[in-house]
């Protein structure tokens, strides 16, 4: 009952301090000459033979990439290894002949006309949806997560056909769903909310409670700790989760290759429409593909900091 | 700046759960309300059915003359202190302050201004740029307290806020906070499991058990008059001590049985208790507070312990079991041979001290003694008890002794 049989709370601040310095010297205490070589040995050994792994896992993606830069004729004439004994092959000829192509142009914007809206339209619908089932009280609120969460489980496949039909079936006026980008962007953005939604639910309710309740008494409506407590709070999950949503949309094919028309197409379908079973037109694949990698692969590395952000550190305790 | 009043107020969760019972409680303009109990007597939920975070079941509570029983948070214009902080992570320390005045539109040099004042009275000026994660525990605390002071709001609403900080830090803090609240005359609710912590702030203190308001007084009252078994056994460090005894004797001469050993009771704990009378015969609870036992062998015991010359009839006899020595005072653990009192209350008192209460016919005792006692575990003790300080109760309803002469102040003023 006295205020000194309490035990005191350690400050996570100094925690944090002390187990940075502690982790490495705890690292190695008193340990003889020999079993930390083997552990420095070890750990070079390990290290190298990931490094060579991740070599190894990129050697497709090598050749991918010296093949864009090689002309048709040599491509056929032998394998992408021998620029090493014949550097003068590359140049960038095959990138500007498709640049100069309009349909490729094209598809590329649509890729980004399809991409870009449904991420954003994922992470606004889903981060708000996910607000309201963390943190809002509402008759058979956890039942409609449940279902959300059910929701997880459809495969994108069985619903093609239906969703297909209906679009056929939607006309405004003359603009037509099917084969328009607005009905491939809606597709995604509806395939892609379950799993959005589940995310940020769990990442938001993890935010503690009494942040939200310290807002709601400075004076915040729902709106308000929305946008100024959990939103800048949620921004490692919103992060990877509009990373996921912009790669599995840029990347799509079956979607578009279903819904997409010739007009709405984005470059995994245009790409596609070039394959040739017998001949190749490598000269047009191998630039086409590694330009549809480069973009998400730049997002990626814009953004992959806040995976690791550790947002939470020092609010409350 | 406003009263604040609770009025039948109860709750009740919808799993049925019922936290707290008919609370009536009213917290003058510019007072310092104290609410304290052990854990999950319901003092928590009261504190967040005022600050609109928990709905109110039943009854009503007004904030100066509105009834905000259908108000939200952000506009009953009060401020909270969290136990944990509740500190924006993401916001600096200036930020953090200000949070409540940006979202009310306040113009950005006025915040500032406000901010900057607050963050001076609270000692924070140097850190309003770092971030709360770059803070130490008790700078997290100031950041807090600032964030409800700078708000200026009619009441105060502080949920432990001392508790995640370690002992000297805590002594400090509470300090301050008494400081604070004196100097700015703001009303404040102030929750608390820490009795020491409820005595040293509260203008008054309301005692919870079990989602009952047990007794509203004046710590110094509280602790010389309490109401019942259980405010007597929480209030106060070491604890009450309480024993099973008889009341025997007559009006004139009234004696008291404990374990094989009897005191006299001088007349006036009578005359103070008109309806102890009707309790000669009978078997009652009997309280002494540590302070009111001394050593008998001291030569000049202090007039503390009632008398210099303990006559007889005025000591207890035992054996020493522990010696806690405090520097300006000696606890002495020691036991005699009356029955244990076990009580719903003291129930709930052991539980809330993690230990355990039996039926047995040995009651230990702590005695708070003169630091110049020489006794030693093992030694026969003579104890000098100052029979005129006795807090007596009922064995069955666990209430204080009085009597329509003194009656204690009851339950609540309203």
């Amino acid at each position: 009952m006295s205020t000194a049989d309490r035990t005191d709370t350690v400050e996570p601040a100094e925690r944090d301090d002390d187990g940075a310095n502690g982790n490495g010297a705890a690292g190695s205490p008193r340990r003889g000459f020999a079993a930390r070589a083997t552990a420095r040995l070890g750990g070079g050994l390990a290290q190298a033979l990931l490094a060579l792994v991740a070599l190894f896992w990129l050697v497709p993606t090598l050749g991918l990439l010296v093949a864009s830069l090689r002309s048709n004729a040599d491509n056929n004439a032998g394998g992408w290894w021998q620029v090493f004994t014949k550097p003068s092959q590359l140049s960038f000829s095959s990138y500007s002949a498709l640049l100069d192509k309009p349909d490729f142009v094209d598809s590329f914007w649509n890729t980004i006309l399809i991409t870009v809206p449904t991420t954003v339209l994922v992470v606004v619908i889903a981060s708000l949806a996910a607000y309201a089932f963390a943190w809002m009280e509402f008759p058979g609120r956890d039942w409609l997560f449940l279902l959300v969460v059910a929701l997880l489980v459809v495969p994108v496949q069985v619903a093609l056909l239906p969703v297909a039909k209906l679009y056929g079936k939607i006309d405004f006026g003359g603009f037509q769903m099917f084969g328009s980008i607005a009905g491939v962007v809606l597709f995604h953005v509806a395939f892609g909310l379950p799993f959005a939604i589940f995310l940020l639910r769990n990442f938001f309710a993890a935010i503690p409670r009494d942040l939200l309740e310290a807002a709601r008494m400075d004076g915040g409506s729902e709106w308000t700790i929305f946008r100024r407590v959990i939103f800048p709070l949620g921004g490692p999950a919103i992060a990877s989760l509009g990373i996921f949503q912009f790669l599995w949309v840029w990347n799509d094919l079956l979607v578009s290759l279903v819904f997409a028309g010739t007009d709405s197409q984005p470059m995994t379908k245009w790409l596609q429409s070039q394959m040739r079973q017998f001949t190749g037109n490598i000269d047009i694949l191998a630039p086409g593909a590694f330009l549809s990698l480069i973009i998400p692969l730049v997002v990626f590395f814009a953004f992959q900091r806040y995976f690791v952000q550790g947002v939470l550190a020092g609010s409350v305790k | 700046m406003a009263e604040v009043a609770l009025t039948g107020v109860g709750k009740v969760y919808p799993d049925g759960t019922r936290a707290v019972t008919d609370l009536n409680l009213t917290i003058a303009d510019g007072e310092f309300l104290v609410l304290v109990g052990p854990s999950g007597c319901g003092k928590t939920t009261a504190l967040r059915m005022v600050a609109g975070l928990e709905e109110i079941s039943e009854g009503r509570v007004t904030i100066g003359d509105r009834v905000v029983n259908r108000v939200p948070s952000r506009d009953r214009d009060i401020a909270m202190v969290f136990q944990s902080y509740a500190l924006y992570p993401h916001l600096s320390v200036r930020d953090n302050i200000g949070f409540g005045l940006s979202l009310r539109k306040m113009p950005k040099a006025e915040i500032r201004e406000r901010v900057e004042r607050a963050a001076g009275i609270l000692g924070l000026v140097e850190h309003l740029d770092r971030k709360p994660r770059n803070l130490s525990g008790g700078q997290r605390q100031r950041v807090a307290m600032a964030r409800a002071i700078v708000r200026e709001p009619q009441a105060f609403l502080m949920d432990e806020p001392l508790s995640n900080l370690d002992a000297k830090l805590r002594v400090q803090t509470r300090a301050e906070i008494a400081r604070i609240q004196r100097d700015l005359g703001v009303t404040t609710i102030y929750v608390t499991h820490d009795q020491t912590e409820a005595m040293t702030l509260g203008d008054r203190v309301a005692v919870m058990k079990k989602g009952e308001l047990q007794q509203v007084a004046p710590p110094q009252e509280l602790y010389d008059r309490p109401a019942n078994l259980f405010v007597a056994g929480f209030i106060g460090s070491p604890a009450m001590n309480l024993v099973q005894g008889t009341l025997t004797g007559d009006a004139a001469n009234p004696r008291l049985e404990v374990g094989g050993q009897t005191l006299t009771l001088p007349p006036e704990v009578l005359a103070d208790r008109p309806d102890l009378a009707g309790y000669l015969g009978r078997d009652l609870v009997v309280g002494v507070r540590p302070e009111d036992m001394e050593d008998a062998g001291l030569a000049d015991a202090p007039a503390g312990a009632g008398q210099s010359d303990p006559g007889p009839g005025r000591t207890l006899t035992s054996t020493v079991e522990l010696v806690e020595a405090m520097g300006s005072d000696v606890l002495v653990h020691f036991a005699i041979e009356a029955a244990q009192v076990v009580t719903e209350d003291t129930r709930e008192l052991a539980r809330d001290a993690g230990t355990d209460v039996r039926e047995a016919q040995r009651t230990d005792l702590i005695g708070r003694f003169s630091p110049r006692t020489r006794v030693k575990v093992g030694d026969p003790v003579t104890i000098s008890v100052d029979t005129g300080r006795l807090h007596f109760f009922d064995i069955d309803t666990g209430a204080s002794v009085w009597g329509t002469g003194a009656a204690p102040s009851g339950k609540d003023e309203a």
